[in-house]
């Protein structure tokens, strides 16, 4: 073993993609996945700590090391099984996560060397159990008799309800669209988390005896105190979908749309199959996309993919300060998206028939550190120009969904819209409501959704178990 | 799946759809709508819940075929279904004791209406209804809105029926020798602004009822913006209704519009592809 460790290392085994000149043209997913040997080569690198740095980085603590392990030894059925103890969407996360800021950052490796590809193991273990066709289904226990309502699909209310379901709970989603999965269908694009994977996890989830609602606005069909009368316990897990708008002049104009339309059309309607599909796709020559984050990202790639000659990212800060994914960039910067850096877009311009003609912005300047260090952007006096463009899309982020928290009353919320609820349990301010995901916290990661969604249906199962079941 | 319990043509390409969906039934108020899709990967369309009746548990949807999706909707026979239902969105229309209440409604407007003044009427308003459309056969509901109203004007464009004229017409006419407490319009935007820059000198509020394009009916998507007062809302959540001496029309009309020129363009598109293949 220590001979071994001395033996200088092999570095970490890419992932094969697409070519970026291929990929822009289409919606099919960018890296192709591990096949078996590139998969136990590269978890042959991991040296299965006794302290694992990996497992503190992960919000749900996902033994590591043991999957790792499992795949380096080519027990692939252990290695699901070992995700899945904590983690019920890998096929997910092992894409979508921001593996490089979680765990493996914090891998011992990455500090000579580059650390192991966790999330890739990740991905390939999960696609290995959903190619051998059905899954294992977890077991169930026997009913409890109490019944818990879930408001809202995506990752938070998805993990609750699994976790719930497994417990003998009889569990039934609530969504308000018409396809479950949140973000992660209506949000994040094919070419990055293909749909058939989501909706595999959905029918999972049905076979463990979930039912699932689509067209169920709760606080408009439902509401929550409705909901309370024939269920024990209600979470809800509604998510951020309150788009920020920048509040700058020419906003309203025509062609300007918020990251969340432009991506619900492409992904949820699936405008890039139209005519098979009803909703046409929104058709660009330049499209300017304001922000620096992962929604932003995956607008201007997906404009990219919608036929845009050109593709402008413009970012008030600088490049270090991005809060995408740092692959993601990488693969936008591939792609031929033009970043903009420090460029602060101050007004959108119209024709006379009230459409985008250009967008007017100011260059910035990092000013000298301030007390805590940040360098903070100022406009560069007289640095006004325009950028040409028939498309804008803001990609500000969001906030939480106000329709619950509108319609039930009692229920606290924070500042931002955001409902206040126990960071362990969930529980909010209204007796059997707990709640979990962007809802509560703003806008954040697929996998803290999860965590989230899991540590919530602890909390749910000792409260309904506490109590005579509703319907007897 | 919803079913279609009945389909009936009650105006050039206006069909009134019944549809069983008995908890929408029971919980719409008037003033709501739904978001519907009629088959998978259909586009999803907003229409106003024109009636709904909770024992028999079915809505009723009033829909003009212009669009792709319209179209599909209206082909529906009985005993066939629209696959996703949706509602109901949006307030319900404030409703109270005002006084005497002028409904105006244009075209499919009326339909919207309807149910206003119905829901206006019983809460012990007088309402007077003036209805129009191009011409004759475009007037739609005049049957249901008789036995609503308490006085009930029905205006053509061409004269062929009912007084000569548009619906703004007949209001500047009315409001010159009577007084109203409220005034509410519903039609195609042009419409509901020229109701409003009538009655805005005498400083009749007036609410109208918006009908951006839309895609979830949420909140989330934001598609629905438009300006009121100097302020963005979402008129999915904030609407459909507001105060329409606050609306900013231009705005609305232009995202209305360049909207269509996109289906437009998109469909001519659509048929050159099938003309080559
Ligand atoms: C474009 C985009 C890209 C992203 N990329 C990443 C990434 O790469 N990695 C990552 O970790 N995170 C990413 N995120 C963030 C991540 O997707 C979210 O943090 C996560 O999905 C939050 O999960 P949730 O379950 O709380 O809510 P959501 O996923 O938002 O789900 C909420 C659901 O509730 C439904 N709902 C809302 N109101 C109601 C109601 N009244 N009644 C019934 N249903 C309702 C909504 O329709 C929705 O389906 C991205 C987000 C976006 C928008
Ligand atoms: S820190 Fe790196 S080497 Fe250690 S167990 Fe985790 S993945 Fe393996
Ligand atoms: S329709 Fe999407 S926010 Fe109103």
């Amino acid at each position: 073993m220590t001979e071994n460790r001395k033996a200088p290392r092999p570095g970490r085994t890419p992932m094969r993609e697409q070519p970026a000149a291929e990929r822009k043209k289409n919606f099919t997913e960018v890296p192709y996945g591990y096949n078996l040997e590139e998969a136990v080569a590269e978890a042959s690198r991991c040296l299965q700590c006794k302290k694992p740095l990996c497992v503190t980085g992960c919000p749900v603590e996902v033994d590591i090391p043991g999957f790792v392990g499992a795949i380096a030894a080519r027990d692939l059925r252990k290695a699901v099984e070992i995700l899945k103890g904590t983690n019920t969407l890998p096929a997910v996360c092992g894409r979508v996560c921001p593996q490089e800021e979680q765990c493996e950052i914090r891998c011992v490796l990455g500090k000579k060397g580059t650390p192991v590809a966790i999330g890739n193991l990740e991905r390939f273990a999960a696609d290995w159990e959903r190619e051998q066709g059905e899954a294992r289904m977890p077991e169930v226990a026997a009913p409890t008799g109490r019944r818990i309502a879930v408001v809202g699909s995506g990752p938070a209310g998805l993990t609750c309800a699994g976790e719930l379901a497994r417990r003998g709970h009889e569990v039934a989603i609530f969504e308000a669209l018409h396809e479950p999965g949140g973000v992660l269908v209506y949000g994040i694009p094919e070419f990055r988390l293909p749909k058939k994977i989501v909706r595999v996890e959905i029918d999972n989830l049905k076979k463990m005896g979930v039912t699932v609602e689509v067209n169920s606005v709760v606080g408009k069909l439902d509401t929550i105190d409705e909901l309370l009368a024939e269920y024990d316990a209600v979470f809800v897990g509604t998510g951020a979908g309150l788009p920020k708008f920048k509040d700058i002049p020419g906003e309203n104009l025509v062609g300007v749309y918020s990251a969340n339309e432009y991506l619900t059309r492409a992904n949820l309607m699936r405008s890039y199959q139209w005519p098979e599909s009803g909703t046409p796709p929104v058709k660009s020559k330049t499209v300017v996309v304001i922000g620096g984050g992962n929604v932003a990202m995956d607008s201007a790639r997906t404009a990219l993919r919608l036929g845009a000659q050109r593709v402008i990212l413009a970012y008030r800060r600088s490049g270090d300060e991005m809060p995408a994914r740092k692959a993601e960039i990488h693969h936008a910067q591939e792609e031929g998206i033009e970043f903009m850096m420090l460029t602060d877009p101050i007004e959108v311009l119209g024709d006379e028939r009230g459409r985008v003609r250009a967008v007017r912005c100011l260059r910035m300047e990092l000013a000298e550190p301030d007390a805590s260090g940040r360098r903070k952007p100022v406009p560069v006096k007289g640095s006004e120009f325009e950028i040409e463009c028939d498309t804008v899309i803001p990609a500000l982020g969001n906030n939480p969904n106000p329709l619950v928290p509108r319609t039930t009353e009692g229920l606290k919320v924070g500042k931002w819209g955001n409902i206040e609820a126990d960071s362990v349990t969930g529980q909010t301010s209204r007796e059997g409501v707990f709640a979990g995901g962007d809802v509560v916290t703003g806008a954040a990661t697929v996998i803290e959704a999860m965590g989230a969604g899991r540590r919530a249906s602890r909390a749910i199962h000792d409260y309904v178990m506490a109590r005579p079941p509703k319907r007897k | 799946m919803f079913e279609i319990v009945s389909n009936e043509l009650i105006g050039p390409q206006i069909y009134r759809l019944r549809v069983r969906a008995a908890k929408i039934a029971r919980k719409r108020r008037p003033g709501q709508f739904v978001i519907v899709r009629a088959a998978e990967n259909a586009e999803r369309v907003p229409l106003t819940i024109a009636d709904s009746d909770p024992e028999a548990g079915t809505i009723s949807l009033v829909i003009q075929a212009v669009g792709q999706a319209t179209k599909q909707l209206v082909a529906l026979r009985p005993g066939e279904g629209i696959r996703d239902v949706a509602g109901p969105l949006g307030h319900p229309t404030h409703i109270e004791k005002f006084g005497r209440v002028v409904v105006v409604g244009g075209g499919i407007g009326t339909a919207v209406a309807m149910p206003i003044a119905q829901a206006l009427k019983a809460a012990g308003n007088e309402v007077v209804a003036i209805i129009g459309g191009r011409s004759r056969e475009f007037v739609i509901l005049e049957y249901e809105l008789r036995q609503i109203a308490d006085r009930l004007i029905i205006c053509t464009d061409d004269g062929s029926y009912g007084r000569k004229g548009f619906v703004t017409d007949a209001l500047t006419e009315l409001l010159a020798s009577e007084q109203f407490d409220l005034a509410v319009a519903i039609g195609p935007v042009p419409m509901m602004e020229a109701v409003c820059n009538v009655t805005r000198p005498p400083a009749i509020p007036t609410v109208v009822s918006l009908n951006p394009l839309m895609i979830d009916g949420t909140g989330m998507c934001g598609g629905c913006r438009v300006t009121v007062g100097g302020q963005t809302k979402f008129a999915c959540v904030d609407g459909p209704e507001f105060d329409g001496h606050q609306v900013d029309f231009v705005g609305l009309r232009s995202r209305l519009g360049a909207f269509r020129d996109q289906e437009q363009e998109a469909h001519k598109q659509l048929d050159e592809k099938c003309r080559l293949k």
